[in-house]
């Protein structure tokens, strides 16, 4: 079958191929592998079409999902009042405004009632999510960045790359990454931009073993193995050919990327790790620690402003699973 | 016995995959000693108080400091042969030693935390598996999910506030009554009062994914033909449940548990400095704090290796449940 002819194909990129020819071996009955091969420019019409149906799918069985609306409204809000708070809160949340030991709902000027210096705790939250959601968002755009262009590498190429990538991957992936981030943090001065770089440097080895494993997958199929016969380079194999039939599982990633780079944020802003000139959520527990036997709710609030935007990120990715990855949804 | 054979064989094989790993760990860590600012002589002569440019010189000549990279990377790699950390000079003592202290501590509160979460997680999956789709397994999934939610720092502060402030049933901090004779049991039953609540939030993260990993991987072999076998032959559904579905799920939790232990002893900084608990955790926040960097890379070091020795413990452990797996 001339499929093995394109099995042997690869070899152009080094030596070392024998595992994923027989691999492809045993996988090429599956399906009929000459649907495309008369007809090169047929091969991106059917694909794009198909695409095209699973994402309309996709979006619909994600909005049918309550959970799922119920994370994107919420995080929908969390970002309009990180936008808005400026506006609101035009004066510094650092300020002090009031008496101290305000408790919620005692004075109507602080709903949220005042910390131990008189400064008001719904100001402080509403800043807060400022730098949560930017040290979340830009973090993992970061982490995503580096781990897919990795993983790509090491997954297409295979051979001595892959195997040295792989072993960079593992010692990252073998260090402790909380105590990795400590130590980055505690090296490089605190501040919002190295913050966010070490969150970035912890969390791409994630992304590049799963975009690794995605791409030595989908390397081996038929349309990959036609695009190359048609003497297609290396670049655009990889983000035109792979990488689109890669992405569903890399998205549903991110989002819990972005809800775990929140979660790092505020545990290192309560240690006294984060940026000391930006108000943050983990800064405010961090400081109502000491007061926690009298005045609770200090830490209780911005805690609960965590939990939520958390929770609606771990929604969102639960319901981007459930739509990408029509396997795990027939359980349901 | 071949399980002994498969076992070594597995040992084998995970200790020649881990020989590279500790290395590039190995030269990371000395490379991020290099970037610290300061270096020890500049903490000795600040210690001491009365340094001039002659003295930090001496001071740097003599422990090797002024010579090229690679030669004092030669050093540190024998040192570290020797098992040697460094000094810390806050603590007047060697870092492997001050690290030695603390190390139990740790591994204690980290193995009750996994227990209870492997515990917890498998009741609450193998309850959603059984309702999967009904009402319950909605609710649970849920729930579980805002355990995921949840950072452990801020569910020890509430869970304080609730079991120490308000009912005053549990101590809020610290590993045993200080100053107490107890002996035997009595003793065990005061450090598991000071456990609890370090342990529960340490824990909770970690439910949440035990839980959907146990559903996942019940609902996957609920449907194999042995399941139906044992069901035919007349087992009862908790006989078959516990026997035969429960232990095959059991493999993919081992995997991510030992997966787990280095995120676990991230978590366990954050909780120990909550609880003032004497582990890493609590060491390393103090080394952050005064800014001691040989001590938080001894830390990073030593709980890496502490990460690679749980791999291959997984591994061991894969080699004895399931007998295909050291075959390859």
């Amino acid at each position: 079958m001339s499929t093995t002819d394109f099995g042997a194909f690869p070899a152009v990129t080094g030596g070392a191929y024998a595992a994923p020819a027989t691999n492809e071996q045993a996988t090429a009955p599956e399906r009929p592998s000459w649907s495309n091969m008369k007809a090169p420019d047929a091969r991106s019409q059917p694909n794009a079409a198909v695409a095209v149906t699973n994402g309309h799918r996709a979006l619909k069985v994600f909005f049918a999902n309550p959970n799922a609306l119920f994370g994107t409204a919420f995080l929908a809000l969390v970002i309009a009042v990180a936008l808005l708070a400026p506006v609101l809160y035009p004066d510094d949340p650092l300020s002090m405004v009031g008496k101290p030991f305000l408790w919620p709902c005692q004075d109507p000027a602080f709903p949220l009632g005042t910390d131990s210096l008189g400064r008001d705790v719904l100001a402080g939250i509403l800043h807060g999510s400022r730098i949560s959601l930017f040290v979340g968002l830009v973090a993992t755009a970061l982490g995503l960045t580096f781990g897919v262009v990795v993983g790509a590498i090491a997954g297409y190429f295979g051979g001595w790359v892959d195997d040295l990538l792989v072993r960079l991957i593992e010692i990252f992936q073998t260090l402790p990454s909380f105590v990795l981030l400590v130590v980055l943090v505690a090296i490089v001065q605190p501040s919002a931009t190295t913050v966010t770089l070490a969150i970035a440097v912890i969390s791409w080895p994630t992304v590049a073993r799963l975009t690794r494993a995605e791409f030595r997958a989908i390397r081996e199929k038929d349309f990959v193995m036609a695009a190359r016969s048609l003497g297609v380079g290396h670049g655009r194999i990889i983000f035109r050919e792979i990488l689109p039939n890669a992405l569903p599982p890399i998205i549903v990633t991110s989002s819990v990327m972005v809800a775990t780079a929140i979660l790092m944020e505020s545990a290192l802003s309560f240690m006294g790790l984060g940026d000391p000139n930006v108000v943050s959520w983990g800064s405010m527990i961090g400081t109502g620690r000491e007061l926690v036997r009298t005045a609770w709710y200090l830490t209780a609030l911005p805690g609960l402003a965590i939990v939520f935007t958390v929770l609606a990120l771990n929604l969102i990715g639960d319901g981007l699973n459930d739509a990408l990855n029509p396997r795990f949804s027939q359980d349901r | 016995m071949p399980v002994l054979i498969r076992i070594a064989r597995t040992l084998r094989r995970t200790l020649l995959q881990a020989v590279p790993t500790i290395l590039g760990i190995v030269i990371l860590n000395f490379f991020l000693l290099q970037l610290a600012p300061g270096d020890a002589a500049d903490v000795l002569a600040g210690e001491a108080g009365s340094a001039t440019e002659e003295s930090v010189a001496a001071l740097r000549a003599r422990f090797g400091l002024d010579s090229p990279v690679l030669e004092q990377l030669a050093t540190y790699l024998g040192n570290l042969a020797q098992f040697s950390l460094g000094f810390s000079p806050r603590y007047g003592m060697p870092v492997a030693d001050l690290i030695a202290q603390r190390l139990p501590g740790t591994l204690t509160l980290m193995a009750v935390a996994l227990l209870i979460a492997i515990l917890l997680g498998v009741i609450l999956g193998s309850l959603m598996a059984t309702f999967a789709g009904r009402i319950p397994d909605r609710l649970l999934s849920v729930f579980s999910l805002l355990f995921y939610s949840i950072p452990s720092f801020w569910i020890g502060l509430m869970l304080i506030v609730l079991f120490s402030v308000k009912l005053g049933w549990l101590p809020s901090g610290g590993a045993g009554t200080i100053g107490s004779q107890l002996k035997g049991f009595p003793a065990l039953l005061d450090k598991a009062r000071y456990m609890v609540l370090p342990a529960t939030s340490l824990a909770l993260f970690y439910v949440a994914i035990y839980a959907r990993l146990t559903r996942a991987a019940m609902l996957e072999v609920k449907n194999q033909d042995f399941v139906r076998t044992a069901y035919a032959k007349g087992l009862t559904p908790f006989g078959v449940t516990a026997r035969h579905i429960l232990r095959n799920a059991l493999i993919p939790i081992t995997t991510m548990a030992g997966m787990h232990i280095g995120g676990m002893l991230g978590g366990a900084v954050v909780v120990e400095t909550v609880y003032s608990w004497p582990g890493l955790g609590r060491l390393a926040f103090e080394a952050v704090m005064g800014r001691d960097f040989t001590v938080l890379l001894g830390i990073l070091l030593l709980s890496s290796l502490l990460v690679i020795i749980a791999n291959a413990a997984v591994d061991l452990v894969h080699a004895w449940l399931d007998p295909r797996i050291g075959a390859r």
